[in-house]
């Protein structure tokens, strides 16, 4: 064992020393695997960032949350038929709220861009969203300062608002801004509270939207809108008997024959879960295969510049033979030269991916983070890559004959 | 001659070499003796087969039919890894064009042999400085060959067949690439070694070079034309 280290390390040091006197051509060897590597590396890491960042971003919709809505998250049909359905109106969200009758929270959510001005200072296009009682605890929000509407303010379309912490600190800076009005297109609007730090989904700020009372909406900024109706269910277990019921209370409500489909969805976080792994699947793939055909190409320029490499030291083959180096020492020596010379080029490229990693984690909204089976794997298929196109020239190399090998020029 | 103490002991050594259709016959049947502590050149002009003879001696090569006996080891039945082992343990080889490995440092290119033994790193050191000493080369144990003269090199070429204790020392044109007087100084050591007790064969074809030998054996096509034995004044 202890003569296996040792000699071992004797042939790293053969190695290095013959790649050393190489420089240049090692580096140009290894650019394949280096380029193979990288794109295994870098694609699992920016997709390991992406999960990471989308399922995070995605939670906050919440698995415990449906959505009955016109337009389907994931179209599976015609653009066309989806059009045609007719709007989801507050009266079939009244429908729902009254013959849900299970342990879970309705609330209608809908949305409109509207510019915002207090005094001098305006904010273009800022989402306005519906708010009613249960607002806060279906979309995980707090009040910071001040208070969210009373049941009062609710149905009593109020013209009062509740302000994100963006917003507030754009337009108030350090004045205290509940009891200020502000102006909402062209209403005019009371500041009731604020609301504490969100953050943000797919690059979206959260902070930078308000929420006013849903009939005020509806009374400003006109009726002619899709309402989406958003159930929070408290028990998980329950999803897919809600769904059910939801699915027949709507179709009560709207008449529809037991003959037609469905003129609504209903969506809920795992349905976008599903197309995102069904994308990034795809991308890993196609990466996969690229990273698989760039260390297919590396690995032959490495097995091409091994059989240089023993052509020319066909001398130094004969002389280590003539000292009484077996066939073995001598292939054993050309394929850990081999190995070095892959998992330098592993090494290299999982460098770079950190880099790489590095600057997609600065200049893009999704985290990258480089996984640490990711380098593992990398280091793994370089080094295979290294014995698998090392054998070859190895073997060349311990078969030549010692006298014919001392007599080459 | 005494054959069961014999060094070397080739009886019928036949090499035919298959080249195309043609079948050549370098060694056509070479009984040989030669005993510990000799000092012995074989001599023939080339194409004669004594470069063949001297491969087969030095393990290299294998003869086509024949019995070779070294320390009374069966050679000819032995398959490739036994006869690294012997190249490595019972061999010293010196070459015409030195063979050193350019890049290594001649501490290094002495050290070879024991690295195939096994010895361990300091061990090695030890020995390899010891051997170079020999040779007279302690100052340019850290210089590349590139770095030292045709005679410096051929000294370290030496001191690399010292170094592992072989049996023999087999020495193929040692002065071919010197100019005479290195080439004479390069005999010298030779001449020390052997009286040191090792055993040294010397592949020449230059009666001169031969004669610094005690016992000088002539091929000629293949066959032992004249076995001479030189007496000293």
């Amino acid at each position: 064992m202890i003569s296996f280290l040792i000699k071992l390390w004797e042939n790293i040091l053969i190695a290095l020393r013959a790649l050393a006197e190489n420089k240049m051509r090692s580096v140009l060897t290894t650019v394949g695997i280096i380029i193979g590597v990288l794109t295994v590396v870098s694609v699992a890491s920016i997709i390991a960032g992406l999960n990471a960042g989308f399922s995070d971003q995605i939670s906050n919709l919440g698995s415990n949350t449906l959505y009955i809505q016109k337009y389907p998250w994931v179209a599976k049909g015609d653009w066309e038929e989806y059009r045609n359905r007719p709007n989801i109106t507050m009266r079939e969200v009244e429908y729902i709220q009254k013959n849900l009758q299970v342990d879970a929270l309705v609330a209608p959510s809908t949305a409109t861009r509207r510019e915002l001005k207090y005094k001098d200072d305006s904010l273009k296009d800022i989402i306005i969203r519906s708010a009613t009682i249960n607002t806060p605890q279906i979309d995980a929000i707090t009040v910071d300062n001040g208070r969210f509407f009373t049941h009062h303010e609710i149905n009593h379309k109020q013209n009062k608002v509740v302000i994100g912490f963006e917003i507030k600190d754009k337009l108030f800076k350090e004045i205290d801004p509940i009891g200020k009005k502000i102006r909402i297109g062209n209403t005019s609007f009371t500041v009731i509270g604020v609301l504490e730090k969100r953050g943000s989904i797919f690059g979206h700020s959260l902070d930078s939207e308000v929420y006013i009372p849903v009939e005020s909406l509806f009374k400003n900024f006109g009726f002619h809108r899709s309402i989406d109706i958003v159930i929070k269910i408290n028990d998980i277990t329950k999803v897919n008997q809600i769904k059910d019921k939801l699915q027949f209370l709507m179709r009560v409500v709207r008449k529809l024959k037991p003959n037609e489909k469905n003129n609504f969805s209903l969506n809920q976080q795992e349905m976008l879960m599903e197309t995102y792994n069904n994308l990034t699947n795809g991308l890993y793939t196609a990466a996969m295969g690229i990273g698989a055909l760039s260390l297919l190409v590396g690995g032959i320029g490495i097995m091409n510049i091994m059989l240089v490499s023993v052509a020319e030291r066909k001398r130094e083959i004969g002389i280590r033979k003539a000292l009484g180096a077996t066939r073995g020492i001598i292939s054993f020596q050309f394929i850990v030269e081999s190995i070095i010379i892959c998992s330098l080029g592993g090494l290299i490229a999982i460098f770079f991916s950190f880099l790489l990693s590095l600057v997609i984690d600065k200049i893009t909204p999704f985290p990258s983070t480089v996984p640490l089976w990711s380098v593992l794997m990398g280091l793994g298929f370089s080094s295979f890559v290294g014995i698998f196109f090392g054998i070859y020239p190895a073997m060349k190399a311990a078969r030549m004959e010692p006298i014919e090998c001392l007599h080459f020029e | 001659m005494d054959k069961n103490n014999a060094l070397i002991d080739l009886n019928g050594i036949i090499k035919t070499y298959h080249v195309g259709t043609v079948d050549v016959h370098a060694l056509r049947g070479v009984d040989l003796l030669i005993q510990n502590k000799e000092y012995i050149s074989i001599m023939g002009p080339s194409g004669s087969g004594k470069s063949t003879l001297m491969n087969i001696i030095g393990c290299l090569d294998t003869p086509t039919s024949g019995i070779y006996k070294l320390e009374s080891e069966l050679v000819h039945e032995m398959d490739d890894n036994k006869l690294a082992e012997i190249r490595n343990r019972k061999i010293g080889f010196v070459f015409q064009t030195f063979n050193l490995l350019p890049r290594a440092s001649a501490l290094h290119n002495v050290e070879l042999p024991l690295i195939y033994s096994g010895v361990s790193s300091s061990e090695r050191r030890l020995r390899a400085e010891e051997a170079l000493e020999k040779v007279g080369l302690s100052d340019r144990k850290d210089h590349k060959p590139n770095e030292l003269s045709g005679g410096q090199r051929q000294r370290v070429a030496i001191a690399r067949a010292l170094v592992n204790r072989p049996s023999l020392i087999l020495a193929d044109e040692p002065t071919g690439n010197l100019d005479s007087k290195t080439g004479e100084e390069i005999m010298e050591i030779f001449g020390r070694l052997n009286k040191a007790g090792n055993t040294i064969i010397l592949v020449t074809h230059e009666r001169y070079v031969a004669e610094n030998a005690n016992r000088i054996v002539h091929i000629h096509d293949g066959n032992i034309a004249k076995d001479e034995i030189l007496v000293r004044n």
